[in-house]
Order: C-alpha cells, then structure tokens, then sequence
C-alpha cells in the first residue's frame, strides 16, 4: 500500500492489479474446489444407487456388477473424486436419467429461460426498490414510509404461488393485458432462430418485434411478481442504508454548503448507500437465478427451478448435482461482481484491494 | 459596529419520554465583524446554538427566538429557498471531525466545486482556479493533488484544512466553527487555527467560535460568552478574562493547570443548581 502512493508510478500500479486478479483467481479456484467436494459428497451420500438408476431394478445381478466397475465405484474414493473432477473440468456432467441428454446440453436449454426471466425480475425490482426505499428514509415515520412498508411487507410475506395465480386471474384470464402461462405462444416458437436462449434478446437482434412483444408479454408477469417479491427486500435495505447516510455528519456539511435538498439524497447519501446496496442487490438476484421453483410452475416456466425439481422427484442425480453446480457458480461468479463493484463504488476500499 | 447577527431570547427543545426538554434556554447576543468564542461543557447547548443559526437543528428539535436575524434578513421565516442562498454564500460552518464531515466516496476537489454556485458569469475552469487557489490559502502544499484525493487519503490536519477551504470558498459573511481543532493533534491545532485566524482576519468576516476550551477560546476571541445549562451564565472581553465574576467561569479557570505548579490536585469543577435557573 505504501508503494502505489509513492510516485514509483506504473509498474507498481501494473503489479498490484496482478498481484489482486492472482489472488481473486485463486479465492475462486478454491471455491469451485470446496462447491466441487460437498456436491461430489452428495452424489456418494444420497440413498439412491447409482447403478440402479442407469440399469433398472430388473437387470440381473452380472449387469449389476458390470456397471458397478464402469461407474468406477469399486476405486476408492479420492479415486472417484479425480475421475468426477477430471470430468467436471472437461464439461461433461453425465448424462441424465430422465432425458437421456448430457446435462449440460439440458442446462442450455433450460438456464436461459430462468436467466432471462430473473433478470427482468430484478431490474424491476431494483428501479422499484431503491427509489421507493430512498422515499421511505427521507419520509421516516410519515404516511410514505408506513406505505412503502406495509407494500414490501406484502411483497415479502404473501406466498409467491398465491399472488403468482392471482395475478393470471386477474390480468390474463379477466382483463387480457398479458398473456398466459409460458415463454412464448406456440404460433411464433419457431419464427425465431435460438442464439442466446435469451428470447427477449434473439427477436430484438433479428429484428422481429411481433415475436418481441409476444415473448414480452409472456415473461411480464411472472417477472413483476419476482420483482415485487425483490423489490420488498431491496426497498427495506435501501431504506435502513440511507437513514444511516442521512445522519451522517457529511450530510450536514452538504447543508452547510446550500446544496439543494435532491442533491443530498440522490448524490451524496445514495452514492454512499450504494455500496452496501450491491450486495444485497447481487444476492437478491442470485436468489432469483437459482429458480424459484414456484413461479415457474403457475407460470409453466421451462427453466432451472423446474429442471431441478423434476430431476428430484425422479432421482435424478446427475442432473441435481450438475444444477447444483450451475447455482454455485451462478453465486460465485456474483460475488465476486460485487466485490469488483464495491472497488469501483468506495474509494477507500481501491486502495487496500 | 454594525451588527451582522442578532439573536434574541433563542430557545431550542427537544421532546423527550418525559416531555419536550429544552436545550438552549434564552440566548441572546449581538455578532458584528468579530471573533466571538461560545465556551461551555457538553451539553451546555453551544453547538445547538451554532446550528440553529444556520437553520439545521435536527428533527425533531425546534429552535424559536424573539429575534433571529442575519443581516437584515429574519431567519425564522426564511424559506428553503433562501436558506440554499444563504448558506455557503453568506453563511458557514467549520465542523468537528474531517473523518466524518467530508463525504467518502467524493474527491475534495468535487465537494469543493460543491460550494461554488458558479451560474453564467462563472465557467466551470475559472471556479477550478478559485478552488484551487482556496486550498493553496488553506496552505495546503499541493492543491492539485488533494483537489483529486479522496477524504480518507488526506491526513487530519489536512482534512480539516480542506474543510475550512470548502466553507471559506464562496466567501461567506459569517463563519462558525464549531470545535474546529478538537479532533486534531495538538501540534497541528495550531497550524490550523493560525490558518483560520489570518483568513477571518483578512476577509473582514465575523467568527463565532465554538468551544470547550476557555483558554484557546480567549486567546482567540475578541469577546467570550460561557454557557452553562443551556444559558450564556457571563459575558467578557477575552482580554478581560481575569475578573470573572460568575462562579463558573472562575471555576472552569481554576481547574487549568498552571505551569508554575502550586495547587495540585487541581481543583475540581463545582456546579451549583441555581446557575442553570
């Protein structure tokens, strides 16, 4: 730290970001290690044989024994766990029991839907939020801020399902605004050709807005209701980060100086609270990419949470493990974007970092 | 001496479980182009007092007065809108501590621009100049580095210097300075103070300084009010200092060490209910 303030310039600059980008890496190599370790360790806990979900329970006892060893099962278990690594790092999860398809090609199909859908969902969440947040702290104790408490209180303690089938009631089934349960009508699901997955994104690349607005008014729905359900905890956060920036005594210089009221709050205390604001953001969305198992069955969502709880309810290790790790990666890899964005945020942590 | 600020019978409270209590009971005083010193012990409502004339007694406290006036301009009435021109512009304020009074995440230079309210006749370059020429006022050796630095990466006493050059910037009429040096190193007090004195002194501005410590106080000030319990219990001429009357006063000066020695254990500060009547 000494170093990178002496004049000593760009080399020492060029070292330290190297030296962080080493550590980072490593933090995230021992990471996927550990998440490597606990879902191997799953795989070999669960009461379900491996040989008999390949073989079915009515094979005879040579095959049993055949599949055993080409499973690797009679090696001992570091061995296994070399062999699943080797494997893991080479993309090849298995192949599941239930589709007959290597899971990742599974995972490609399915993780879009659920990526596009909780993207949606926290973006509206976060422009709900943080404003509605920032309202409450500014209004404290006044009728906004009993309103946008008991508005997030619903968000955060109404079951999903139950808002989830309330809402196609009312603006589907009753006032037509959106359309229905899936991603996309069945009239246009082949009228585009599937680049990202993502179909919000593929029909505005290729230009064909009447599929855009199909798949929009699809994926509304299920994604406001994601987002309400974010947006309580977001606009609670915002609202607890930014009564503590206001009683800070910068904020009174700010005053001091004659800086205008919306400059204090939008500019000087919301940029404070934005720092811790991005964890919270970076872990509601997690949350929402992991599947919300619920939303994606009253919506018929083809997406991970349905994956995976389909793959459950069939035993299907491969797939489960294979989901799990895509989850882990999914909080890794958002962890570490907010530890980037809190560097970028705060001044005082680009030094130490 | 035409007086800049007056202030009759100020009265802030707060409410509290036990009913609205008052803080600041009564103040009154008259500030020209001056150095007047507030002493009294905490809680004794000297910051309150600062505070309110700037408008910023925090909620849900309330400050009232008979008369509350600031050139010309009564300050109980004032809108929002004339409170963002006074402040900074005629009025400011030093704080305590620059580790809390500057914004973290903003560079010295960008809360210092903050202060300009540079309109059409100002271009953005020309209140650069003025900000940086401010922070060379404030003796700070290299202006443009610490315009670009973030608050945590000056140390205090320099921190403090950015903050005096922040309020003093758009040359306002009236400064207080509330605890300016407690916070700082005492070798660096003085540097700082000395900073602060030669600038009131050359831009004719009245100073109302705000303090626990009667000696620093006296030294610095033309005049000294000693609050106690929320009320101005004496009024002086610092030169005057010696012949206090009120038995506080005489007691805050008593308990000061004295380097000839003599009395030891230094006597301790006595209080007697019926001065806070």
């Amino acid at each position: 730290m000494a170093a990178s303030f002496s004049r000593g310039g760009r080399e020492s600059a060029l070292l330290r970001v190297l030296w962080t980008a080493v550590k980072i890496l490593a933090t995230v190599a021992l990471t996927f290690l550990g998440l490597l370790v606990v879902t191997f360790l799953i795989g070999r806990v669960v009461p379900v044989d491996p040989v008999l979900a390949v073989i079915g329970d009515r094979a005879p006892q040579s095959v049993y024994d055949r599949v055993y060893v080409e499973l690797g099962l009679d090696r001992p278990l570091y061995e296994q766990f070399w062999i699943y690594l080797q494997k893991v790092l080479a993309g090849d999860f298995g192949e599941s029991f239930l589709t007959k398809r290597a899971i990742v090609d599974d995972i490609a199909r399915v993780f879009p839907a659920t990526l596009e859908l909780a993207t949606v969902g926290i973006l509206i969440g976060t422009c709900f939020g943080i404003p509605l947040g920032v309202w409450a702290a500014v209004r404290q104790g006044r009728l906004a801020d009993q309103f946008v408490r008991v508005f997030g209180l619903i968000g955060y303690s109404a079951p999903i399902f139950w808002l989830g089938l309330l809402a196609l009631l009312a603006f589907y089934a009753r006032l037509h605004w959106v359309a229905g349960p899936g991603r996309i009508d069945i009239a246009f699901e082949y009228s585009i050709t599937p680049k990202t997955g993502l179909l919000l994104l593929d029909s505005a690349m290729q230009g064909k807005w009447d599929v855009f607005a199909n798949v929009f008014s699809h994926i509304i729905l299920p994604a406001a209701l994601l987002g309400y359900y974010s947006m309580a905890y977001i606009s609670r956060m915002t609202r607890s980060f930014m009564l503590n920036e206001l009683a800070q005594e910068y904020v009174t210089t700010a005053r001091v100086k004659g800086v205008p009221e919306w400059r204090i709050i939008w500019i000087h205390a919301l940029r404070n609270a934005a720092v811790p604001l991005v964890t919270v953001v970076a872990l509601s969305y997690a949350n929402l990419l992991e599947g919300s198992v619920l939303t994606e069955t009253v919506f018929a969502w083809p997406g991970l949470g349905q994956y995976l709880t389909n793959s459950l309810q069939n035993s299907d290790m491969n797939a489960v493990l294979g989901g799990t790790l895509v989850i882990g990666a999914i909080f890794v890899g958002l962890n570490l974007l907010s530890d980037l964005l809190y560097n970028l945020l705060d001044p005082r942590v680009r030094r130490q970092a | 001496m035409t007086s800049l600020l007056t202030i009759e019978d100020l009265r802030i409270t707060f409410p509290s479980r036990q009913g609205p209590s008052e803080v600041v009971r009564g103040v009154s005083f008259t500030l020209g182009r001056e150095r007047l010193g507030i002493v009294g012990e905490s809680g004794s409502g000297k910051s309150q007092t600062g505070r309110a004339i700037l408008g910023l007694t925090p909620p849900p406290g309330k400050a009232t007065a008979r008369v509350l006036d600031f050139d010309g301009t009564d300050l109980r009435a004032a809108s929002a809108a004339t409170w963002r021109r006074l402040r900074g512009a005629r009025m400011s304020m030093v704080m305590q501590d620059p580790k809390f009074s500057l914004n973290p995440v903003m560079t010295i230079g960008r809360q210092l621009m903050e202060a300009l309210k540079f309109g059409a006749s100002e271009t953005r370059a020309e209140a650069r100049t003025r900000a940086l020429a401010m922070l060379e006022a404030v003796q700070i050796r290299d202006p443009e580095r610490v315009f670009r630095a973030y608050p945590h990466e000056l140390s205090g006493g320099m921190g403090q210097r950015a903050m005096i050059a922040m309020m003093l910037v758009a040359e306002p009429d009236l400064l207080i300075a509330d605890e300016p040096t407690s916070a700082l190193d005492v070798t660096v007090q003085v540097e700082v103070l000395r900073i602060l004195d030669r600038l009131v002194s050359e831009r004719g501005m009245g100073l109302l300084f705000i303090s626990h410590d009667l000696r620093l106080v006296s030294s610095f000030c033309d005049r000294v009010l000693v609050m106690y319990a929320g009320r101005v219990v004496e009024e002086l001429k610092a030169s005057e200092l010696t012949q206090a009357q009120h038995p506080y006063t005489r007691g805050l000066m008593n308990c000061l060490p004295k380097i000839e020695g003599g009395q030891r254990p230094l006597p301790t500060l006595e209080r007697d209910a019926a001065w806070a009547r």
